[in-house]
């Protein structure tokens, strides 16, 4: 191998010439976590739905709740605040990740 | 009747149960790249060499029609046999005969065979082809699995338990393997999982191939719960011969030794490592240029690459290399080969074969994800083994030993045996580069060219402090040596060892950080 197809890895301000493995390509980059979004933890469908757009929830109010697992699932409000949109209707399908509903203050 | 016929009533009967699942089903296994239960026995143990027992074993199954069928010898052949003349106990599920499902019978077998291992003290092979617990049968089979896992838990750390998977092993039944010290997979043909891939759709909406989810690669890349990945059943098996090589029958022996054999001239340690500590290569090379013959058997070779583990002969004796690997991720140490380490480090610890660390890495891999995964308490479990270590060990630090690193890579204090350090050589806390920025940071501000002063600090720092004769100093380092005199001293260091007397403090066992 020639330097030029190696990687840098800087560890404690020193810049290592390296190769990268394919679990630390495929590292999770941290991002912190946004209270605004509600988002599916387990793949579900969505059973009811409580609040509309532009409604005050409190937090821990139950905004939705989510069939997973065969279990219903009560989706609460992370955070007290004004509902801004929602992204699902009744019945829809909802894969892990996906951003159900948006909040504001 | 006379004799003869009862012979040959003998001979017909074992005929038919060997034929396993039938023609056809043998068939099927052939063409999907397999070999027979029995054709996989024999090609692992020495020509002629295998005994067979309860053949003529028959399933107890009632329920659901199965009282009707006949399941050869239920489903696994179990046996004894030797590999280079030496005993060991063997199992194969038969995939032809109901998938190599496991009921009682099929269970009671393998754990027959297991309790034979323990008791006659020596390795156990267990070749997994099997499409799960035979449903029919109930909590029987559930009852079976688990009499199996109790089993591997008390062999572990008496005689070697190896895992081959040659087919299917789904479920339940994998944790089998991985209560065993090594497990064998073949790409295409091992598959392993604890729920497969249309649970996994119809529960999480995820598609998923079975390769994909537990296929060779995966196991041997992505989540290191294999150590050896072959490209046929062949390769496999030639593994499996060369490992059993490398180690002791039970932990009261130690392995066999072989004639002593110098490196080959074409591994030239004094022209492998680069001066530069920020410059990569391949430890392997080193580890070529120090084992007898250049010989390395490597374990889990393409998972956590940034650390190096295997078997090799230093003066014809078994040693188990453990050595950061500069080439991938600069050789730090993280979550997974911190675990691929403490593993190997404690298997060599039960099997009494000496541990030779190479050092040179700068430390624990930074990042959230890391501290998030558990870094801590996996990085704790290097400590752990090592400190634990009563068998030999002798540590050589090529060039960077910083910080935890420096600690945790079976250092003088962790009750390393012998500590050698080339003259490249860097012990500190951290490198010279991030010590310069915190203990001259004001200095670096406050100047006129803060590049030029930061450049000037970084190299006072690295005379001063990033070598090994402070720490030779203090006696943390026994002798600073050349990097051509690093294989004689180190036969003379395991030639004098081969007695060491060390104990532990009476204890049921330790709570290690699992």
């Amino acid at each position: 191998m020639s330097t030029e197809e190696y990687s840098e890895l800087v560890v404690h301000d020193t810049t290592y010439k390296t190769t990268l493995t394919k679990n630390y390509a495929n590292r999770k980059q941290w991002e912190p976590e946004n209270l605004n979004h509600v988002l599916v933890y387990l793949p579900g469908t969505i059973v009811e739905l409580f609040v509309k757009e532009g409604q005050k929830v409190e937090e821990g109010e139950v905004l939705l709740i989510l069939e997973a697992m065969k279990m219903k699932n009560k989706i609460a409000a992370p955070k007290a605040g004004k509902v801004k949109k929602i992204n699902v209707e009744l019945g829809q399908s909802v894969s892990k990740n996906y951003l159900m509903i948006e909040l504001e203050d | 009747m006379s004799l003869k016929r009862n012979i040959l009533d003998l001979r017909k009967r074992k005929e038919k149960a060997q034929l396993g699942g039938g023609e056809k089903a043998i068939q099927k296994q052939v063409a999907m790249g397999k070999l027979t239960a029995r054709e996989r026995i024999k090609s692992i143990v020495d020509e002629d060499s295998f005994c067979e027992y309860d053949l003529f074993v028959e399933h107890q199954g009632r329920e659901f029609g199965m009282d009707k069928k006949v399941l050869q010898g239920d489903g696994v052949v179990i046996g004894t046999g030797t590999i280079y003349g030496e005993p060991i106990c063997i199992y194969a599920q038969d995939f032809t005969v109901a998938g190599g499902s496991l009921g009682l019978m099929h269970a009671r077998k393998i754990t027959k065979i297991m309790d034979h291992a323990l008791k006659l003290r020596v390795p156990l092979i267990g070749i997994n082809d099997s499409g799960g617990a035979r449903i029919q049968e109930g909590v029987d089979s559930l009852a079976g699995y688990g009499e199996i896992f109790f089993r591997n838990t008390l062999a572990s750390g008496v005689i070697p338990q190896l895992s081959v998977i040659l087919g299917p092993c789904a479920g339940g039944a994998v944790y089998s393997p991985a209560l065993t010290d090594f497990v064998f997979v073949v790409d295409k043909i091992s598959k392993m999982f604890i729920t497969g891939p249309e649970v996994i759709k119809t529960v999480l909406g995820e598609e998923i191939s079975m390769e994909e989810l537990g296929g060779a690669k995966v196991h041997s890349e992505i989540n290191g719960n294999a150590h050896f990945f072959a490209n046929d059943e062949q390769e496999c098996f030639e593994q499996i011969k060369k490992l059993i090589t490398f180690i002791p029958w039970n932990n009261d022996k130690k392995a066999k030794a072989f004639p002593a054999k110098p490196p080959k001239p074409e591994y030239k340690i004094e022209n492998i490592v680069p001066a530069d500590p920020t410059q990569p290569y391949d430890i392997r090379d080193c580890i070529r240029a120090i084992a007898d013959d250049s010989d390395f058997f490597e374990v889990q070779k393409d998972f956590a690459g940034n650390i190096v583990i295997g078997f090799g002969r230093i003066n014809g004796e078994t040693i188990g290399f453990v050595a950061n690997q500069p080439l991938v991720l600069a050789g730090v140490l993280d979550c997974d080969s911190s675990d691929k380490a403490a593993r190997f480090i404690r298997y060599c610890d039960s099997f009494n074969i000496p541990i030779l660390t190479l050092e040179d890495m700068p430390g624990y891999l930074p990042g959230a994800d890391q501290e998030h995964a558990g870094v801590i308490r996996h990085g704790a479990k290097v400590l752990y083994a090592y400190s634990e270590a009563t068998v030999p060990k002798i540590t050589v630090i090529i060039r960077k030993a910083y910080g935890g690193g420096y600690i945790a890579m079976n250092s003088r204090h962790l009750r390393a045996d012998f500590m050698y350090a080339w003259p490249t050589a860097e012990i500190a806390v951290m490198g010279p580069q991030g010590a310069a920025n915190i203990i001259f940071r004001k200095e670096i501000a406050e100047a006129e060219d803060p590049e030029a002063m930061r450049a000037e600090k970084v190299i006072e720092y690295r005379e001063k402090f990033a070598n090994p004769y402070v720490a030779a100093s203090k006696g943390y380092v026994d002798s600073v040596i050349e990097p051509e005199e690093t294989r004689k001293i180190l036969v003379h260091s395991f030639e004098i060892s081969k007695n060491k007397s060390t104990s532990m403090p009476k204890k049921k066992h330790g709570i290690p950080p699992f």
